[in-house]
């Protein structure tokens, strides 16, 4: 034991400096790869979310699927405020480009509703990833058939349709809102019923109380599976491979569309080079069998959007959504 | 075939020295990260994930379970032995298991809490084998009214908490539904009490105020009165469970494991409320109701069955309905789901085999656990040989890397500084640290019920009263108090009528 002890430190050198030297002389090619600009560093991915959540699950695809490319990467999780704690948190590794972090709609909500200090400002988009769409449902003994009716009884007296989802602010929220303002009522006055997550959520509805509830696709598609609850309507712009008798919210006559898409961010301050290099990177992991595989296991819609048109896409959410919140009353 | 013959098809698939051998490492991790405050099984789990990828589907599900149940025993140990509960569930188990430790039994507490959880976790595993279905209705059947009701219920149960000052227990109480109130309003999103500080947004973790009140203001508690150099006789019998302990723990056992299975599948729950029903209950039945806050073994007997049992309750939601209760089970579900499984309605018909494998290994880690904990119980109770500033130092060590685990940030470390502080407060000035506790945890759940029933109705408190489960917890609230009201002042009346 005293003799690997002493040897131990020496060897891992020996092997550390071989290793260096060896694949030194592979990044000379043109342009930098992610490997240059991570130098030894390892690549450390944040999810903003407690564990089991879609960020946490998103990350831990991707550290499953960088393994091919970049080797171990490290995730961690830094849960609370619809990730706007982990942001907060985020924001001081400025410059580092072997810090990376998940985002998506619900972390652009959670900063308006919660008034963070922080916003996506103040990172630096990389690319979307995937993207998830949510599904209208009422439990199986609801007189709502349709999409219409439920308009109708929206515009109709809007704060007695009870609508149940997750958080205060989330995807979930944002589209009762949008909901509302298309059924032609006023999006401060929706009964929104919030819970911290999709099971809490299935617990309100399935106790009869609430009168529809608004959920992600893989969530509840047991469910809807089952027959313990019915699927109205979904807001993709098309109609889901998952659930194809289920028209789109357009079909059903509201017009309204949400996705709840996650991307990656990296810290503000890096250089363009690296941005680059760490763009490259994510999107050469969208093309591996590990990561395509993952998308189909999780039912998640594969939407990779990098570069110039992800960070015009994000400032369109931000807008989007700060709007749809503020009229909702919150932020 | 029947659900006996798929479940002697699981023990045939689950008893391969290669399970086995999985299970006992489930269950040693388990009860290890169980003992160390602040690292939980849901973190260990979701840690672990990644690796076990390449294992066989049964066998990383299995060490899973074991880490379950395993970190539900661990975290009765450092309860008993040092008022350090290891979970949150465990917390109740300090007020009695730590005065028998310091009585010079904290063998028999370590046995009652571990035979205990053996009886519960396996009552539980079978109510979960043949009852599931059933539960599932029953626990899909609260709503927000229902649970509004529950708490109520919970909250008059209170009263056998509070100590012997109601002002005190009351004021103790009131500070734990303070600490609840910090972070975001889930009904609107708004930050309470956080005073612009960002680690203050997700509110403050109950693992970290138990850590802070009961195990921080201890070791200060010490400090400050220089009794560091104590110690107390840890084995005072020469047998573990006297035949006396024996007969005054398993109704405890028993009746805990009733309330905790049901409870603990309800999917807004979770295994404290059940501890403290458990704790009311086993103080009101009693026949030394005077030994209650002097080393009771009822009172670690009751909660600890009620606990574990809530542990197997969890998993009826979970398998059932695909409804994750609790953030273990949350992670449980995401490595359902990366071997392909849906848990849901159709778990049972599209996966079947696995399932009743898990479930039999369910059984299995039961034996281990407590083929594990028994024997230890000697051994951990030596512990207590090691003066107090030895364990103290070891307790703060492990308080704050358990802390640090779970936050991540400077700022939980002083939160976790600044609560043992008002611990210390709270213990100079006589006030019990448990009621501030419940207060924490049932607080934010009432209020969050409270709003969400109010918010259904369009705010007709009516709601509240609306079906046949909230009448039924209601009646029982009014006779708690009746009960806790008029009984005493019959009492009285009795007694003076006799003397005069």
């Amino acid at each position: 034991m005293g003799r690997i002890r002493r040897w131990l430190p020496a060897a891992v050198a020996v092997l550390a400096t071989v290793t260096v030297v060896l694949t030194a002389p592979e990044d000379g090619h043109a342009g930098s790869t992610a490997r240059d600009v991570l130098g030894e560093r390892q690549l450390r991915l944040m999810a903003p979310a407690s564990p089991g959540g879609g960020w946490d699950q998103t990350t831990r695809e991707m550290q499953e699927s960088l393994r091919e490319l970049v080797g171990r990467t490290e995730v961690y999780n830094v849960s609370g405020a619809g990730g706007t704690i982990g942001l907060s948190q985020f924001v001081r590794y400025d410059g580092d480009p072997s810090q990376l972090m998940a985002t998506g709609l619900i972390m652009v909500g959670a900063v308006v509703a919660n008034e963070s200090r922080y916003s996506l400002e103040d990172t630096t988009p990389l690319v979307r990833l995937t993207t998830d769409y949510q599904v209208i449902v009422v439990p199986a003994d609801s007189e709502l058939t349709d999409l219409a009716g439920v308009s109708a009884a929206m515009s109709a007296d809007l704060p007695a349709v009870s609508i149940s989802g997750g958080s205060a602010g989330g995807a979930e929220h944002i589209l009762a809102g949008l909901m509302a303002k298309a059924a032609g009522a006023d999006p401060a006055q929706v009964s929104y019923v919030a819970h911290s997550g999709g099971g809490e959520m299935l617990s309100t509805l399935l106790s009869g109380r609430s009168t529809i509830a608004i959920s992600g696709v893989s969530e509840i598609a047991p469910q809807i599976e089952a027959g313990t609850v019915r699927a109205l309507a979904v807001s993709s712009p098309s109609r889901l491979d998952s659930l194809p008798d289920v028209p789109t919210m357009r079909e059903a006559g509201m017009d309204v569309e949400l996705q709840n898409w996650r991307g990656v961010v990296a810290p503000r301050g890096i250089t363009a080079e690296q941005e680059q290099a760490l763009e490259d990177l994510l999107v050469d992991m969208t093309e591996t069998d590990a990561w395509r595989s993952a998308l189909a296991e999780r039912g998640w819609g594969e939407a990779t959007l990098a570069g110039e048109e992800f960070e015009r896409f994000v400032r369109d959410e931000q807008e989007r959504v700060s709007q749809v919140l503020a009229e909702i009353g919150l932020g | 075939m029947d659900s006996f013959g798929l479940l002697m098809d699981g023990f045939a698939a689950a008893v391969t020295p290669e399970h086995l051998l999985w299970a006992l490492i489930g269950v040693t991790i388990g009860t290890a990260v169980g003992v160390l405050p602040g690292v939980g099984p849901a973190l260990t789990v979701a840690l672990l994930l990644p690796i076990t990828f390449r294992l066989d589907p049964a066998n990383a599900l299995i060490m899973f379970a074991g880490i379950y149940y395993g970190g539900m025993y661990g975290g009765s140990t450092t309860a008993i032995l040092l008022n350090t509960p290891g979970e949150s569930a465990s917390m109740i188990t300090t007020l009695e298991g730590n005065k028998m430790a310091r009585a010079g039994r904290a063998a028999a507490a370590l046995a009652t809490a571990a035979i205990g959880s053996f009886v519960a976790a396996t009552i539980g595993t079978v109510a979960l084998t043949f009852l599931a279905p059933v539960v599932a209705d029953f626990a899909t059947s609260f709503g927000p009214p229902e649970y509004v009701a529950l708490m109520a219920v919970a909250f008059v149960t209170v009263s056998a908490l509070l100590g012997r000052s109601l002002l005190k227990g009351v004021a103790s109480l009131l500070v734990g539904v303070t600490i609840g109130l910090i972070g975001i309003d889930t009904q609107t999103g708004q930050p309470r009490l956080t005073f612009g500080i960002d680690s203050l947004l997700d509110g403050v973790d109950v693992v970290i105020v138990v850590i802070a009140l009961f195990a921080l203001s201890e070791a200060f508690g010490h400090l400050l009165t220089g009794t560091g150099h104590t110690t107390v006789a840890p084995l005072r019998e020469r047998a573990v469970l006297s035949r006396s302990d024996l007969r005054r723990s398993w109704p405890a056992w028993l009746r805990g494991t009733a309330l905790g299975f049901p409870i603990g599948s309800l999917p807004a729950g979770g295994a404290e409320v059940p501890t403290f029903l458990s704790y009311a209950t086993e103080k009101k039945l009693s026949k030394h109701p005077e030994e209650f806050g002097h080393g009771a073994i009822e009172g670690v007997a009751g909660p600890e069955a009620a606990n574990n049992a809530a542990a197997a309750g969890v998993l009826v939601p979970l398998l059932t309905i695909g409804l994750p209760t609790s953030a273990t089970a949350a992670v449980i579900l995401t490595a359902f789901q990366s071997y392909g499984l849906q848990p849901g309605p159709q778990l049972f018909s599209e996966s079947g085999p696995l399932v009743w494998t898990l479930i039999a290994s369910l059984y299995i880690g039961n034996v281990m656990l407590l083929l594990l904990n028994l024997p230890l119980a000697k051994v951990w109770a030596r512990l207590l040989t090691i003066p107090s500033y030895g364990l103290y130092a070891g307790v703060l060590v492990f308080a704050t890397l358990g802390t640090f685990a779970a936050g991540g940030t400077a700022v939980d470390l002083l939160v976790l500084a600044a609560l043992g502080l008002l611990g210390l407060l709270m213990r100079l000035g006589g006030i019990p640290v448990a009621p501030a506790v419940v207060g924490l945890i049932l607080g934010p759940i009432a209020e969050e019920q409270l709003r969400r029933a109010l918010t259904l109705s369009e705010g007709d408190p009516s709601i509240l009263f609306s079906g046949g489960i909230t009448i039924v917890l209601w009646v029982v609230v009014a006779l708690a108090l009746i009960g806790s009201l008029a009984l005493p002042a019959l009492r009285r009346r009795a007694a003076t009528r006799d003397r005069g």
